[in-house]
């Protein structure tokens, strides 16, 4: 168990002192929160409506930018390899490892959220709920998305490939984290079973998503 | 304890037989007696089930002559989820018997599906058009066929990015298997969402007259055949290919040896 501790904290301490993954995250959901009332246009009432689904959409994407660095930079150096022989098995990496990349770049989207809502003019009252099933959902996209980056591990072209595998999977995720949203903000008072089954979703892929993962890692690392 | 023995003897026959059907020079025998046989069923099937649906089938009350297309829709989105069915049970075979013909038909199998699920979703836009007045609906059944669509387009994609050739089918095969997992709880969810913000877009709830069921049913075993034609034939094409490929490097390997006798021989 020390074991795992010492690679979470040591996945955190590298993403952090890096800067590159949280920032690159950050800055592209700005960017595209940014563009997208500039696309469709100013009308405050129509922004508040799709407010939701847009933030929702543009956490998904950001998010998937930094995943597939989840195992790359240490299966290049050969950590990776070195990891799996250790005495802790292959799928507590891939937990250690996903866990460590929800806290630093799941959690900051999450909490930057709010920030993003307010350019799209959602009202104050609503920035918890959104906060929440953000942070109630992105594990789920942590996780599968860690298939999806062991599975592109040894491609020329993986960066690419993987948003066209992975996306369809996160649809649940999504689907359920904007009806969260939107039925606290429309339909008042009937979200608590989105917000339950998204946790649900997030808790089984917590589960199951690792053993996949380690079984595609194991493969790459052969 | 006699039954005992039957019993297992029975179970070697059937083992036997597996090891048969799945012996890929065995295949390339029997296959080749069965392909024309499909093509024929296939034909005829079409034949025949086309000739019901332009000329004798009575035109629908209320969709008029698009029902036409109900007949070409309809058992491609049958197929596409079959086709699925092969890829994910193909795959299962792989990395659990890691037999190469499991290998084979995954590969054969990917495009094809493609290929259906997106006749499926042009035919099903076509229909809508007249009969809704929209090509695309973001209902269950349309974002299902999609996803589908999205899913065969990734392995498929996943697969030619991979040059080992092992190594690639092992990698797609995991993804086909993922996506079993995560299909039903895609479409699940999906549904969730039309219940909860849209009305549901009907079509035909168990209301089709016979008079469209038995063209219905000869369309869609012509299908099935003509996928079985189209799979089998793939199959072979991928074996060939693969021998071709084994043959080219064995003579390399030969040649190579050769030159380094003759060098030695210099020398």
């Amino acid at each position: 168990m020390s074991a795992f501790f010492a690679l979470l904290k040591r996945d955190i301490l590298l993403s952090i002192r890096e800067g590159g993954t949280i920032g690159i995250a950050l800055g592209f959901n700005l960017i595209v929160v940014t563009i997208l009332p500039l696309g469709i246009g100013p009308d405050q009432n129509l922004l508040n409506q799709i407010a939701p689904g847009a933030l929702w959409v543009t956490l998904l994407l950001s998010l998937l930018l930094s995943l597939d660095r989840l195992f790359l930079t240490d299966f290049e150096e050969g950590t990776l390899e070195l990891m799996s022989h250790s005495e802790i098995p292959l799928e507590l990496i891939v937990i250690a490892k996903a866990l460590a990349h929800w806290l630093t770049v799941a959690v900051p989207l999450a909490i930057m959220a709010p920030v993003l809502g307010l350019l799209m003019n959602l009202s104050p009252s609503q920035f918890g709920i959104l906060t929440l099933s953000a942070l109630i959902g992105t594990p789920a996209l942590s996780f599968l998305g860690a298939i999806g980056a062991a599975l592109t591990l040894g491609l020329k072209r993986g960066g690419l490939l993987l948003p066209l595998l992975i996306l369809p999977f996160f649809i649940p995720t999504l689907i359920f984290g904007v009806s969260t949203t939107t039925g606290f903000l429309f339909t008042s008072g009937n979200y608590e079973s989105s917000l339950a089954l998204l946790a649900a979703i997030s808790i089984s892929s917590i589960a199951l998503a690792p053993f996949p993962t380690a079984w595609a890692l194991r493969f790459n690392l052969q | 304890m006699n039954t005992k023995t039957e019993n297992s003897s029975l179970w070697n026959r059937l083992g036997n037989l597996f090891n048969f059907l799945a012996n890929p020079s065995q295949f390339i025998k029997y296959s080749s007696v069965i392909l024309p046989w499909l093509a024929i069923i296939s034909i005829i099937g079409f034949a025949a089930g086309l000739y019901i649906t332009f000329f004798s089938t009575p035109l629908d009350e209320e969709m008029g002559s698009t029902v036409i297309i109900m007949f070409v829709h309809v058992p491609a989105a049958w197929i596409a989820m079959m086709s699925y069915a092969i890829v994910a049970t193909s795959s299962i075979g792989l990395l659990i018997w890691r037999h190469p013909l499991a290998d084979v038909s995954a590969k054969a199998a990917a495009p094809l599906g493609a290929t259906i699920t997106f006749l499926c979703l042009v035919t099903g836009s076509l229909w809508g058009r007249p009969d809704w007045g929209t090509y695309w609906q973001w209902d269950l059944r349309m974002t299902s066929v999609l996803i589908l669509f999205l899913l065969f387009i990734g392995l498929i994609t996943l697969r030619s990015s991979i040059e080992e050739e092992t190594q690639a089918g092992k990698i797609t095969a995991l993804l086909a298997i993922v996506g079993i997992v995560l299909l039903p709880i895609i479409k699940y969810s999906v549904e969730w969402q039309q219940s909860s913000l849209h009305q549901k877009a009907g079509i035909f709830e168990g209301q089709v007259a016979s008079d469209f069921l038995i063209p219905l049913f000869i369309m869609a075993f012509s299908y099935t055949m003509l996928f079985f034609y189209l799979h089998m034939k793939a199959m072979r094409a991928e074996i060939y290919r693969r021998r071709t490929i084994s043959q080219q490097r064995k003579h390399a390997y030969e040649a190579t040896r050769k030159e380094e006798e003759n060098l030695e021989r210099i020398s």
